[in-house]
């Protein structure tokens, strides 16, 4: 791409020939659309020209999808994946390879990296409303790699067969074994044994190397495919293909490339200033990213006193630990009210019905006596509905308007409480269990799941203000 | 040949048939794959039963041996450990040991052939971590009237000293008994059950 001129506008495909392109290029050009490549997604894709500080998140997500590739590859020629010898090869690679520790640790602060920069793009999303029609694609996308870089990261986790990993999948793939009727074998199946074992081992390692890299690589091609077509949303929530010059480019757009490459690269590096500061000084971000009892080899016989996921999974994890007995009560009352709310504002009948039915087989399998499920189930169910509701969001916001500097008060103080509410279950997901964490744990789920589904309403509810006709800087 | 000269219902018939055969083709392909995952004859033929000698297991103690990869207790209790079993009932969520969390000849108030010796499954039934010994009969962080027994550190389940789980913890079932004999007094395989008792 280095040869390229600059403003190769007036050629399409393998078109008639001008001066300034070399031959190769043209040669190239005839037998493969390079250069339509390159306009279609860089020098002639227009995005809005108010991008801010949120729009880098982006760009720092695919170069940490790179590190994580680069450093993997590495890794891979020294790690030997059998429960044998996984740990020590771990050390072999932070001891006595050459710059091995390096590439080690920039691997782990990559994936802990990956969850910060992912969070943040998505943070975007909720704010700006980029999920909103005619988005709904991108952000489906985007929420499929969001959970492929969890399985990533989970599979991940168990290679270097410390007590964090070999119990940290003890207690994940247990998970299935709650499911009713399949759960048990389901459970035997992942694991490949009985107990996690060298079979578990080997198999995550395969998933983690070759399996989801493929899948992850394919959505984030559909997830840019996917933006390209529509094009991007911007912090006005407005679209600029309203407004076009005579030639039907955007007024309020400018080409991704020079502008908002030039833009990236000092964000690519200032994150590069902060990713390095851990990877050399505190790599271990004091057990956040790397938990000290995962330099203790897997001991199948002895649980570490206390176990906590790697800090992104702990707002699921604290989901998944609220649901006690107890609080089955306090889940079925907000199911009936939550049908009750459906019920008295739904204008179809069909959906009052749907609702009612629905609610009430919830209902009976949360507390219906011999018919409810365990709540252990009820805890897994939950935190997998948690990670997938955001799915549904281009259809639960319908607010007139798409970004929050024109929406009012009710959604930007829901917002709020719901990053701050994240946060506050992420603490706890990292704590032990005491009462007042599980109250607070039970008080944060609730408030998770209001975020979402209380959304139809407060979203129209809301007073917003006009919208921009052009976007503002 | 023209458009109109095609026989539109053929051509219907023969693209179903085609993707038909081609999709039941294609899960049969993935039998083997998904069936490799499963586990292999070696890891079921690991599951040999394992003896052990209790005989110089001090009363009040534990000691744990492997068996199919998991940890298998047995615990030598004492007579006031066994008390406390009794007077244990309301606190826990099946005293009677109705659910099959136990072979048929240790499902009574002790949940053990013989009551001295406890032989249970080191593995919370909540999420498959172990739970760690608090034997002492104290007031602990997570019970104020603590009255002894395991306590898992992962999601703060916990169970009496006859492995039954308490009432309001993530845990639904008691911890399992797994099958197992005696040779004689002080040997016990685990892994076999008993017969005649």
């Amino acid at each position: 791409m280095a040869a390229t001129p600059k403003e190769p506008v007036q050629f399409r495909g393998a078109g008639p020939l001008n001066a300034p392109i070399s031959g190769v290029l043209t040669w190239v050009d005839q037998r493969f659309p390079l250069m339509s490549l390159w306009r279609d997604h860089l020098s002639q894709y227009y995005a809005p020209k108010n991008f801010n500080f949120w729009y880098f998140f982006g760009s720092l997500a695919m170069l940490v999808l790179v590190i994580q590739i680069v450093t993997g590859i590495f890794l891979v020629m020294h790690y030997k994946p059998s429960a044998a010898e996984a740990f020590a090869s771990v050390e072999y690679i932070m001891r006595d390879v050459p710059g091995g520790w390096f590439i080690r640790y920039m691997h782990s602060t990559g994936a802990s990296a990956f969850f910060v920069v992912i969070y943040l793009h998505m943070f975007r999303g909720l704010m700006y409303g980029s999920y909103r029609q005619p988005r709904e694609l991108i952000w489906i996308f985007g929420m499929l790699i969001y959970l492929c870089l969890m399985a990533e990261a989970f599979f991940g986790y168990l290679l270097p067969w410390g007590q964090m990993s070999f119990w940290g999948a003890q207690v994940i793939v247990n998970l299935f074994d709650a499911l009713p009727v399949i759960g048990p074998d389901l459970s035997t199946w992942i694991r490949g044994d009985f107990v996690v074992s060298d079979a578990t081992l080997n198999r995550f390692f395969a998933f983690h190397v070759i399996a989801l890299p493929l899948v992850l690589l394919g959505l984030v091609a559909a997830h840019i495919m996917a933006l390209h077509e529509v094009g991007s949303n911007n912090p006005d929530g407005i679209e600029i293909k309203k407004h076009k010059d005579e030639q039907g480019r955007p007024l309020d757009g400018i080409p991704f490339h020079p502008y908002y490459t030039v833009k990236d690269i000092v964000g690519v590096v200032v994150f590069l200033f902060l990713f390095f500061t851990v990877v050399f000084f505190m790599p271990e971000m004091g057990g956040y990213f790397l938990e000290y009892n995962n330099f203790i080899p897997a001991d199948p016989l002895k649980t570490p006193p206390h176990i906590a996921p790697v800090w992104y999974f702990t707002p699921y994890y604290s989901i998944l630990r609220a649901i006690t007995e107890e609080f089955m009560l306090v889940l079925a009352i907000g199911v009936a009210a939550y049908v009750v709310l459906i019920w008295l504002t739904a204008r179809d009948s069909r959906v009052k019905l749907a609702a009612a039915a629905i609610g009430l087989v919830l209902v009976v399998l949360m507390k219906g006596g011999p018919l409810a499920l365990d709540a252990k189930v009820w805890g897994v169910v939950m935190m997998g509905v948690s990670t997938l509701i955001f799915f549904v969001l281009p259809w639960l916001d319908r607010s007139p308007v798409k970004s929050i500097r024109y929406k009012g008060t009710l959604f930007r103080a829901a917002l709020t409480i719901f990053v701050i509410n994240f946060i506050v279950l992420g603490y706890y997901g990292v704590q032990t269990v005491t009462p007042v964490g599980t109250v607070i744990s039970q008080i944060g789920t609730l408030l998770y799941f209001a975020f979402f589904l209380l959304m139809p309403w407060y979203s129209v509810m809301d007073k917003t203000k006009p919208e921009p006709d052009r976007v503002t800087m | 040949m023209s458009e109109k000269d095609t026989d539109q219902g053929k051509r219907q018939f023969l693209v179903a048939a085609t993707t038909v055969a081609g999709g039941v083709a294609a899960g049969a392909a993935a039998v083997p794959f998904v069936a490799s995952m499963m586990p292999s004859e070696r890891a079921k033929a690991a599951g040999a039963p394992v003896e052990v000698d209790v005989g110089a297991l001090a009363p009040g103690e534990r000691i744990t041996v492997e068996w199919r990869g998991k940890p298998v207790w047995v615990v030598r209790r004492t007579k006031e450990m066994l008390d406390t079993i009794r007077s244990n009932d309301v606190n826990v969520a099946d005293p009677e040991s109705k659910k099959p969390m136990q072979p048929p000849y240790a499902a009574n108030a002790t949940r053990a052939i013989k009551d001295e010796f406890l032989v249970v499954v080191g593995i919370c039934t909540h999420l498959g971590c172990s739970p760690v010994d608090k034997f002492a009969k104290q007031a602990e962080a997570f019970d104020p009237n603590w009255q002894g027994g395991f306590y898992c550190p992962c999601h703060g389940s916990l169970f009496d000293l006859a492995g039954r789980v308490y009432k309001n913890r993530p845990a639904p079932d008691n911890l399992v008994v797994p099958p197992h004999t005696y040779l004689s007094d002080t040997r016990i395989l685990i892994g076999e059950d008993s017969k005649g008792a």
